[in-house]
């Protein structure tokens, strides 16, 4: 039994209505819990008052230099004692969760039972960073807390100017779209960058995200510095049985309206099954048995649009890998940016396709390292030196897939004009 | 001194070891799925096994009594393995379409909302607030609470023209990130700047290069080294406040809500884009925040009648042009609307393209 839980009548207008409720939650944990009493305390003040009480510190396991938000009560009476002493500490764990977040019943109950013995009882599934939020331990828990998750095999995450716990989405594990092991890519990236994440050490913030096809589940394009985003090189795979499946439910205004017409690069027709056509680039899939669905490959921005909505029928090539995009951040200080071509495709099958994706991630954390300014993130640091400069740094060749369309203005000196058109027809040379 | 103990720098887990045995089994393997009711997808593998999901809405921040509830379901009902999505929902994966009715029954029992798949609006995407984090302008848990039991409805059903994400974040940084629908706090005035803490507390040359706008230089105040604000260029956006938390930008009245509209992170048919601002100055209105839900709801009702099926929000805006979004929804267009920002010319209509 703990101690008395006071009246919060602002937090119980949230235990009414459909949607589970986190305040009935924090009570039942209240109940026999005084850190949770308190933390209650504190959150009718912030609903009562409209203001935040915590400041951050210093709250840390030993070994480590981030993965620990540390938070304090500011809420003090006049002789600075805290008026809510039992979450005058009310740090957060943030530990890494495997890519996919998948769990079994067993782990999830071992999570539930340490963080009863040694904090309050309140977990986060998940974090928007990614981490699962083991929230409210008392500084001297937060080492044995650590200890005891850290033998279970779960590590701290990142915070701080560090490598930051990363996402993938559910991909191979169940999803057609797949175009990578997206949760091998994330675990072999960042199980590389430990030392940037455990002892952060960078100008600010670096992510990883990865997405196994453009519907970017795990919002990497937004949300990450380094976005790796599935995709394919040769033509969308096709079903004939599945094609008449879906053309029987669904039927020719849907094909029209909703597929034909919603592509962005108007690489989709209607044809007659017999004029088809038979050139390379082309495939197609059959609707019924006179009508077929042409898609000319060469022009399909692989968006996933119609493959979304003709799921079976119509699937990622066979020839699958990723595109990789750099730079995207949130709001603070330019404005948010979103990552922008670096890799227009890279293989992810051999171990050494997964050793040369972690071969561009530490060339794009040592720039990162040693160009940026403070508390500058990759997008701010290529807004500020250009992409050629960044490109130059990372050793990383010009591509025409980098721009959306080439410059609009004559600021610029041209004098090397003939040097890089032989760099450009070497290119084209060694691609061949 | 005790010996401390050295970390095992294990990193991020295998998940291979609490996969689902089909998942293992089919792994990289699927071939299509299809959504027998809402909540529930059917993934079929190219050998022929299938699997069952049923997903479920979760409050995020859990009680291990929740949680361990859910784990009960998940060994009673379902097989023992559970996943979240990014939006915090759980889901359940069984091997046979007969456990798929009573687990949804035994959620529902429990109070579990079954749905967020497909043309549905999923969970909101959402941050700490006031129970965590250290410069929250608003609570985020209990906004998303007071909001999803508004939108529940919509969550159980897929009845939306396409997938609907939505976020709230409780200060402009924006943890809750880009979505069809963000809420964000919006401060509306520059910090107040408490001068006899700021000496002690904040570096001060970092806090001045933190400012977007260049709006913060070191003055002595009171012979005292401080920090001080030119309020005609400031632009409330709370920037300096994480490293001096004694230059205060949140205020009980005037830290206000805006509402952005049009993020999307897809590449499916139009390039992801961000979420642009289509009303503020909505009062912070603990502990339900009605005047929030009502924006929202009229947008989502506004965009549910008259989109086409597949279009996203941000499809729905560049088909019918922003004049119409702002007719339609009934929000006032401002000079607020028109962006100042760098690169803002890009934004304006440079061409006679005008719908009438
Ligand atoms: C100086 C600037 C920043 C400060 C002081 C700050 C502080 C915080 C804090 C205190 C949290 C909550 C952690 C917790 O209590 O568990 C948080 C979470 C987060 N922050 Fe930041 N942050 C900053 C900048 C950013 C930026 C620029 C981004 C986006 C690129 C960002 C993205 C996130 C995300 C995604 C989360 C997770 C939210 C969640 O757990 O739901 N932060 N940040
Ligand atoms: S990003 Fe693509 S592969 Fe990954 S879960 Fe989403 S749809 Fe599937
Ligand atoms: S995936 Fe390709 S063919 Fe299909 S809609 Fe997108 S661009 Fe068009
Ligand atoms: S949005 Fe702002 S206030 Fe809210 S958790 Fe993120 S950093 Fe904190
Ligand atoms: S609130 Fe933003 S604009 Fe105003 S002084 Fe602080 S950092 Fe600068």
């Amino acid at each position: 039994m703990a101690k008395k839980q006071y009246d919060t009548p602002m937090l119980d207008q949230l235990e009414s209505g459909p949607w589970p409720s986190f305040v009935t939650g924090l009570k039942r944990l209240a109940k026999d819990n005084d850190m949770m009493v308190d933390l209650l305390g504190q959150l009718e003040t912030s609903y009562k008052t409209k203001k935040g009480y915590w400041k951050g510190g210093t709250v840390g396991v030993f070994g480590y230099g981030g993965g620990v938000i540390p938070r304090f009560t500011e809420l003090k009476d006049e002789h600075e004692k805290p008026i809510f002493p039992d979450a005058a500490e009310f740090h957060t764990l943030r530990i890494m969760p495997p890519g996919g977040m998948h769990y079994t019943t067993d782990l999830l109950r071992k999570f539930c039972d340490v963080w009863e013995k040694h904090g309050s009882g309140l977990i986060a599934l998940h974090g928007q960073s990614g981490d699962i939020m083991f929230q409210g331990a008392t500084t001297a828990n937060v080492q044995i807390a650590f200890d005891e998750f850290n033998e279970m095999g779960f590590d701290l995450g990142g915070a701080g100017p560090a490598v930051r716990t990363s996402m993938s989405c559910v991909g191979a594990a169940r999803c057609e779209q797949s175009c990578f092991d997206e949760a091998r890519a994330m675990r072999s990236t960042v199980n590389n960058f430990l030392d940037d994440m455990h002892r952060p050490a960078l100008p600010y913030k670096f992510k990883f995200k990865f997405s196994g096809c453009a519907n970017d589940c795990v919002n990497s394009i937004q949300r990450s510095d380094m976005a790796v985003i599935g995709t394919w090189r040769d033509s969308i795979q096709t079903d004939d049985a599945l094609g008449k499946k879906w053309f029987a439910k669904h039927g020719m205004d849907e094909l029209v309206n909703d597929v034909i017409t919603r592509c962005p690069t108007k690489a989709l027709s209607l044809k007659n099954t017999a004029d088809v056509s038979k050139a390379e680039g082309i495939s197609s899939v059959a609707l019924n048995d006179s009508q077929s669905l042409q898609i000319e490959n060469h022009n399909c921005v692989r968006c996933m649009h119609c493959v979304n909505v003709m799921t079976g029928a119509l699937a990622p090539g066979k020839d699958k890998g990723a595109t990789i995009l750099i730079g995207g951040k949130s709001v603070l200080k330019i404005g948010a940016t979103m990552g922008t071509v670096i890799v227009p495709f890279m293989k992810l099958e051999s171990d050494e396709d997964f050793d040369a994706l972690n071969e561009l991630g530490q060339n794009a954390i040592d720039f990162f390292a040693e160009n940026a300014l403070e508390h500058e993130r990759t997008g701010e640091m290529i807004d500020r030196i250009g992409l050629v400069n960044f490109l130059e740094g990372i050793g990383v060749e010009i591509d025409p897939s980098m721009v959306l369309h080439p410059r609009a203005n004559p600021y610029i000196r041209t004098d090397g004009w003939d040097e890089e058109v032989e760099k450009a027809e070497q290119r084209k040379a060694n691609a061949a | 001194m005790t010996e401390m103990r050295e970390p095992i720098e294990s990193g991020v887990p295998d998940h291979v070891q609490y996969l689902h045995p089909l998942m293992k089994k089919n792994y990289g393997n699927w071939k299509y799925h299809d959504r027998p009711r809402p909540g529930v997808l059917h993934h079929v593998a190219h050998g022929g096994d299938e699997i069952w999901t049923v997903r479920a809405g979760t409050q995020r921040q859990m009680d291990h009594y929740t949680i361990r509830k859910l784990c009960d379901i998940a060994d009673n009902f379902a097989e023992g393995h559970v996943r979240f999505t990014i939006r915090s929902n759980i889901e359940f994966m069984v091997s046979a379409e007969s456990k798929v009715a009573p687990l949804i029954e035994e959620l529902n029992k429990n109070g579990f909302p079954v749905g967020g798949t497909g043309n549905s609006v999923s969970m909101i995407s959402h941050t700490q607030g006031w129970l965590h984090c250290d410069i929250p302008g608003t609570d985020a848990s209990g906004a998303v609470k007071a909001l999803m039991d508004e939108l529940i409805h919509e969550f159980t059903h897929e009845e939306m023209p396409n997938r609907v994400k939505l976020s709230t974040s409780c200060c402009e940084i924006n943890c809750g990130g880009q979505a069809d629908i963000a809420i964000v706090i919006q401060h509306t005035k520059p910090p107040k700047i408490n001068h006899d803490l700021v000496a002690n507390v904040c570096e001060r040359p970092t806090v001045v290069a933190r400012c977007p706008v260049a709006a913060i230089r070191p003055a002595l105040v009171n012979g005292k080294p401080s920090l001080e604000i030119d309020e005609a260029k400031c632009v409330c956006c709370g920037a300096c406040f994480p490293p001096c938390p004694p230059m205060q930008i949140n205020d009980p009245e005037f830290s206000k809500f805006a509402i952005w509209v049009g993020g999307k992170n897809s590449n499916a048919r139009i390039r992801p884009t961000f979420h642009k601002l289509v009303a503020s100055g909505i009062p912070n209105n603990p502990p339900r925040w009605p005047e929030v839900s009502a924006v929202v709801k009229n947008i989502l009702n506004v965009y549910k009648a008259d989109a086409k099926p597949w279009e996203r929000l941000s499809d729905w805006v560049e088909r019918i042009g922003w004049p119409q979004f702002f007719e339609k929804t009934g929000l006032p267009f401002t000079k607020y609307h028109i962006d100042d920002w760098r690169g803002s010319r890009a934004t304006l209509n440079a061409s006679t393209h005008i719908r009438f």
